[in-house]
């Protein structure tokens, strides 16, 4: 659907060339909705920018639906943009303009006559749960139902994708999930592919089926949110993932244990369960849970366990074997006292 | 008291004289002065009609005619008047210089105004594929109308100003009969009423001015 060849921004200066993206290339399915993350500074949201060209790209090409829209004209270019829509953290409406007519906007420059655009914004209106508001200026709404408006408008002229650049990063917690929620809606029930910038892992967590890393203008790391999430190749990945998933427990907790501390990680809760229970009969060591978790990734659960195994040293050494043969990872954080 | 009675026709006159020539230098800046304002807005660097040339044109004449005394650019169009007019006497011909006067002046009023719009809702808006007439009718104008209005109202204050100077070599209105009455003659009662009327005449102005800014303004 979209696909990213060697995109490469460089912005000259005169102390040297400055690269803002760095050779990306990235191929996003029709239908799915695609994360990039990374810490301010690392090139997404330049990336993002080259994708409806609102940046154009030192080298490498974009393809949308197989057109290539580094060859368009202007003109034909302007045509693909209406069907690529993008929001911002800024929302970027127009203060002058009415919701309702910040919606009609979009609709005017596809050349919808006006006796249509009332209907159509009514609709958009009601999609995105503000239909009571159509004559509210911009000032006299919230910066999550300023950004229902920005995603209306976006939405207007039925594109086949929709950017996001860093939308819900300017919203509180609770609304940053209802916002997070109607993308998700309007990916499912519209079929729209979406691709969002954030830095914010949480919001990776919840909606992205896929995801990349950034670091430095480039894709440091790429693949489904579960798999990324489960098992992190990258330092920075890993940073990332734990700003979500804390699974660490206290430092004094961890100095006054005796036996060795080990975190198992699992996928789906209860067959794993039983995995440590057969464990704990096979090998005489003791067991004891320091910390659970199941998190949800995008509703699949991901749980760990942060456990204490005490015994013989070689009877714990065996224990671990048996673990790291059964289950996917485990990983031991401190070794026991040698008894 | 009697030779105040005696001017009031006189008075009348030169009031509408000078609305007159303001009157037409306004319509001129608002004519040509807005267009050239949104050129030297929209052809700077990453704006919707980026445009180096263009933009150090414009910007060189509009700094070129800024530069010079109004009382020099009063008595350096002369010719020019007279060229276009057949006559340098009267408020008709007042009204060129101060037209000349008043287009770069608004014009770099609007420029600034439509730079205080966030170039995000700009972007938007290119972003949904709008060509740029588009987006200067649709977007920037609208957005930067608070700060239009208010630059207005100084352009027109300036202007009242300036017609007073343009009436010191012929051009009628209040200025002239300032001069005429209240310097050549001594008569302080005019020069008086004169002070009276443009005080009021430019708190007038001012009041009608803020009124509508605050209105159109949804910001």
């Amino acid at each position: 659907m979209i696909k990213l060849e060697h995109i490469e921004k460089i912005y000259p200066s005169k102390k040297g060339n400055v690269i803002g993206v760095d050779n990306v290339s990235l191929h996003i399915k029709s239908g799915e909705i695609y994360g990039i993350v990374g810490y301010s500074g690392a090139g997404k949201s330049t990336l993002l920018r080259c994708i409806n060209l609102l940046e154009r790209p030192t080298n490498g090409e974009i393809f949308i639906d197989g057109v290539n829209l580094t060859l368009l004209s202007i003109k034909e270019l302007r045509k693909a943009r209406q069907s690529i829509g993008m929001i911002f953290q800024g929302f970027h409406l127009v203060s002058s303009k009415t919701a309702a007519e910040n919606i009609a906007f979009s609709l005017k420059v596809a050349g919808i006559p006006p006796e249509e655009r009332n209907m159509r914004v009514q609709e958009l209106l009601e999609l995105v749960g503000l239909a009571d508001k159509a004559d509210h200026y911009p000032a006299q709404l919230s910066g999550g139902q300023k950004q229902r408006v920005s995603i209306a408008r976006a939405l207007a002229n039925n594109p086949k994708v929709l950017l996001s650049d860093e939308a819900t990063s300017a919203l509180d917690p609770s609304t940053t999930k209802s916002i997070l929620h109607l993308l998700k809606k309007i990916n499912e029930e519209l079929g729209i592919t979406i691709v969002l910038i954030t830095h914010e892992m949480e919001v990776v967590k919840e909606i992205c089926h896929r995801c990349a890393v950034m670091q430095n203008g480039k894709v440091i790391e790429e693949g489904k949110t579960y798999d990324v999430f489960a098992s992190p190749q990258n330092e920075l990945t890993k940073n990332f993932i734990e700003t979500v998933l804390q699974f660490t427990i206290p430092a004094e907790l961890q100095a006054a244990c005796t036996g060795t501390i080990i975190k198992l990680q699992f996928e789906g809760t209860i067959a794993n369960e039983a995995v440590v229970s057969d464990m704990l009969q096979a090998y005489p060591v003791s067991g004891n849970i320091l910390h659970g978790k199941v998190e949800y990734i995008r509703e699949e659960p991901l749980g760990i366990f942060i456990m204490e195994l005490k015994g013989k040293s070689e009877d714990v050494k065996q224990a671990i074997h048996y673990l790291e043969k059964r289950m996917k990872q485990v990983e031991v954080i401190q070794h026991g006292n040698i008894h | 008291m009697e030779t105040f009675i005696e001017l009031l026709p006189e008075l009348n006159k030169a009031f509408f004289e000078t609305l007159y020539m303001v009157g037409i230098a306004v319509l001129v800046a608002i004519v040509i002065g807005m267009p050239l304002g949104i050129v030297l807005y929209a052809t700077d660097n990453g704006l919707i009609l980026e445009n180096r040339f263009i933009k150090i044109v414009a910007g060189l004449v509009t700094n070129l005619v800024r530069s010079i005394p109004f009382i020099i650019l009063l008595v350096f169009l002369l010719p020019f008047t007279n060229f276009l007019l057949g006559t340098q006497i009267g408020p008709t011909a007042a009204a060129v210089p101060l037209s000349v006067a008043a287009i770069p002046f608004f014009a770099r009023i609007v420029e600034s105004s439509a730079r205080e719009i966030d170039r995000g809702v700009i972007e938007a808006a290119v972003s949904v594929g709008a060509t740029p007439w588009t987006i200067i009718k649709d977007i920037i104008l609208p957005e930067a109308k608070p700060g239009i209005i208010s630059g207005l109202t100084i352009t027109i204050i300036s202007l009242v100003g300036y017609s007073a100077m343009a009436g010191t070599v012929g051009g009628g209105g209040i200025g002239d009969l300032a001069i005429r009455y209240g310097y050549y003659r001594y008569d302080n009662t005019v020069m008086y009423t004169t002070v009276v009327i443009l005080i009021v005449l430019v708190q007038v102005i001012q009041f009608t001015g803020d009124l509508i800014a605050k209105k159109v303004n949804k910001r």
